[in-house]
């Protein structure tokens, strides 16, 4: 296991570096000079040149790569040049308020998707799995921009029971907060929830029929156990992985939900540097989610042993104990 | 001789798909004693998985259904009990054993949980006795390191070993009756001849019945006491394995007997083997369900369906000529013509 996990963390340097290579040569190739955009149409061409000059755009591109190479490797991402402060003050701030996010949305997806995925295998081709099937497939086609707006216009501007936008501090109460998060979490739960239902749904089915939910009911355990620990088990599998992707992606920060409900997130952080070609912004919010992505999947590989024991994590070991 | 253990009569199981109804089970009869061994024997879809699994109440509904008949064991019948009722009889007074053991225990738990949640749901006794128990059980059924061995997964054990820590789940409540589903098919020869020998020997230990069933003659001679003989969800042939063994009355048990492979076969005689295949349980079988295939079929075998009945005291058999008294005469070579076209 540990051998496993040494390997698996020498393995994202290799990954990570690619990443880095590619945001650094993509936000250079955007169209449009950096310095020009962010000090708008009114500077002067010598403005223009001295501030390019500070951001280090006139050294050779290979300088200013080993430049970001190395302020990378010492978790140095430099200032952002609209907001005038350490890029990593900005992450610090928004980064958890997307984690709060995050994990309302995914809680409501498992909460809800997984027992109804179990529930439409136990009764599979009933009203109740055609139901099922029915909405988790509107679920994943569900256009997210729409379904916030929507939810926006009849719960809060009609009904007003939510806030539209905005994010409640704890300070004003843990009411005011809860009633934020619900509109945003609702509609970033929509996706995933569907998406766990299919897939809790079809490895139930897939499990159900093995022989050791045969052995499992033999021996006189009540259908409750064998569903829930035999069969729920071993269905697991495939769950981790959409849910490992599923949380990566809400954790990059949901750009639509944070957008459309103004959550002060990593996604609304993103939004704002790229309409304002705060380049160096971009560069390393998009590298941070990239490291939120590898270190998921590693924890969601990690889990995988741990359900399920036949997974061998030392792939060199051969058949070890 | 005392109340039978278990006797199933007339049992009827169907299968639904669609509009299509199989009938996979038809008036399956047979009882068996206490610390008797049954052997269930038959060509690949006669219908014993289903018998035995009917039993327990396995059968997947849907599409199977059990239609008809009774299951009495010791005096009560199964088919009318509650789920409740049912879940207690379930791994506790009877068990069942099942072909590949490599996927009938649940990779993702230990054989110790496997072992001890079977005890648990059927004895008041704490986590530690349990476990005691446990380690007990894979002792008696000849695995080494019981204390460790408990601690690992399915995975980390071979198809024998994990054979018997089947067995072990199987036996952990003392059942009265074992049911072992072709429990030696997938193992490799040698280790089919030693998980045979722990069965035998367990059960003159543990005084419990046996029904086994197998595709394999040789196993039952070997093993059991009595014999039945199923062929197209009918029991065709049913007696004391001594009897059957000289004195088979059935054309198809003499086929099932000819294609056996023995050991003072010399490789000189070609196998026979049975021509044709089974008939179609979706339709109504006219006549015997045997005639197609029958080297000794005339007439009345198109035309009437041939009862179980018993020409001589405990030696059922269901053919038209084999209960009168125009006895067959068996031909040696009755299963080599043709065969091999
Ligand atoms: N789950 C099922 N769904 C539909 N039909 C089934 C099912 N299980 C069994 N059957 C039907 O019952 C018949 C008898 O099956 P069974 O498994 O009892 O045969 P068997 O004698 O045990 O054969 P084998 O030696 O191959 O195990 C099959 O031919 C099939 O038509
Ligand atoms: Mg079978």
């Amino acid at each position: 296991m540990k051998g496993f996990l040494y390997k698996r963390i020498l393995q994202l340097i290799p990954t990570l570096l690619i990443v880095a290579i590619i945001v650094f040569f993509i936000t250079r190739m955007l169209p449009g000079d950096p310095a020009a955009v962010m000090l708008g149409p009114q500077a002067s061409a010598e403005d223009i040149a001295a501030y390019s000059e500070k951001l280090g755009l006139n050294e050779p591109l290979h300088k200013q790569f080993f430049d970001y190479l190395i302020n990378l490797a010492t978790f140095d991402f430099g200032n952002s040049l609209t907001y005038n402060r350490p890029i990593m003050d900005l992450i610090i701030e928004r980064f958890p308020n997307t984690i709060i996010l995050a994990v309302s949305a995914l809680l409501l997806a498992v909460m809800i998707g997984v027992p109804a995925g179990i529930i439409a295998a136990r009764k599979q081709n009933t009203i109740i799995d055609y139901s099922v099937t029915t909405l988790s497939l509107i679920g994943v086609s569900m256009p997210i921009f729409w379904l916030g707006v929507m939810l926006v216009l009849y719960f809060s501007v009609n009904l007003g029971w939510f806030p539209a936008t905005g994010m409640g501090s704890l300070e004003e109460g843990f009411g005011s907060f809860i009633r934020h998060l619900i509109l945003p979490s609702v509609a970033l739960a929509t996706i995933p929830t569907a998406e766990f239902a299919r897939i809790i749904r079809s490895s139930m089915l897939e499990t159900i029929s093995q022989d050791y939910i045969k052995t499992a009911r033999s021996k006189g355990l009540k259908e409750f156990k064998v569903i829930n620990k035999h069969a729920f088990k071993n269905a697991l599998t495939p769950l981790l992985t959409v849910i490992g992707l599923q949380f990566s992606g809400l954790l990059g920060g949901a750009v639509l939900t944070e957008t459309i409900f103004s959550w002060p997130g990593m996604g609304l952080l993103i939004v704002d540097a790229i309409e304002k070609r705060d380049f160096v912004v971009v560069q390393s919010t998009v590298i941070f989610i990239a490291v939120i992505y590898v270190v998921i999947n590693l924890i969601v590989d990690i889990l995988y042993k741990v359900v399920n024991p036949k997974v061998n994590l030392d792939s060199n070991s051969g058949g070890g104990k | 001789m005392s109340e039978p253990i278990l006797s199933v009569k007339d049992l009827q199981i169907e299968f639904k798909s669609g509009s299509i109804v199989t009938k996979a089970v038809n008036g399956v009869t047979f009882s068996l004693n206490e610390n008797e061994s049954l052997g269930i024997v038959g060509e690949s879809g006669s219908g014993k998985s289903v018998t035995a699994t009917s039993i327990l109440r396995l059968i997947p509904n849907p599409p199977g259904k059990i239609t008809g008949g009774e299951i009495i064991f010791k005096g009560k019948n199964l088919l009318t009990l509650s789920n409740r009722e049912i879940r207690e009889i379930r791994g506790n007074e009877i068990s069942m054993i099942f072909q590949d053991p490599s996927t009938s225990l649940n990779p993702v738990f230990t054989v110790g949980n496997q072992i001890i949640e079977s005890i648990r749901t059927h004895k008041a006794v704490s986590k530690k006795e349990a476990r005691e128990l446990a380690i007990k059980m894979l002792e008696l059924v000849g695995i080494p390191a019981p204390e460790k061995r408990i601690d690992m997964y399915p995975h980390e054990f071979s198809g024998g070993m994990r054979q018997r820590v089947m067995i072990a789940i199987a036996l952990s409540c003392d059942p009265k009756l074992l049911i072992a589903d072709e429990p030696t098919t997938a193992l490799d020869v040698t280790v089919q001849a030693q998980i045979l020998n722990l069965m035998k020997e367990l059960q003159a230990k543990l005084n419990m019945s046996i029904i086994m069933i197998t595709h394999d003659l040789g196993v039952v001679w070997e093993t059991c006491d009595k014999i039945i003989v199923m062929y197209a969800g009918r029991v065709v042939e049913s007696g004391t394995v001594a009897e059957l063994y000289k004195n088979s009355l059935h054309p198809y048990t003499w086929g099932l007997l000819d294609s056996q492979i023995t050991e003072s076969q010399n490789n000189l005689k070609p196998l026979a083997t049975i021509p044709g295949s089974p008939p179609d349980l979706s339709f109504e079988v006219k006549g015997c369900p045997f005639v197609e295939r029958c080297p000794y079929a005339q007439t009345v075998c198109f035309e009437k369906t041939p009862q179980l009945m018993e020409p001589t005291k405990g030696h059922a058999v269901a053919c038209h000529f084999q209960t009168s008294d125009q006895k067959l005469e068996r031909k040696e070579d009755a299963y080599f013509d043709g065969s091999t076209t």
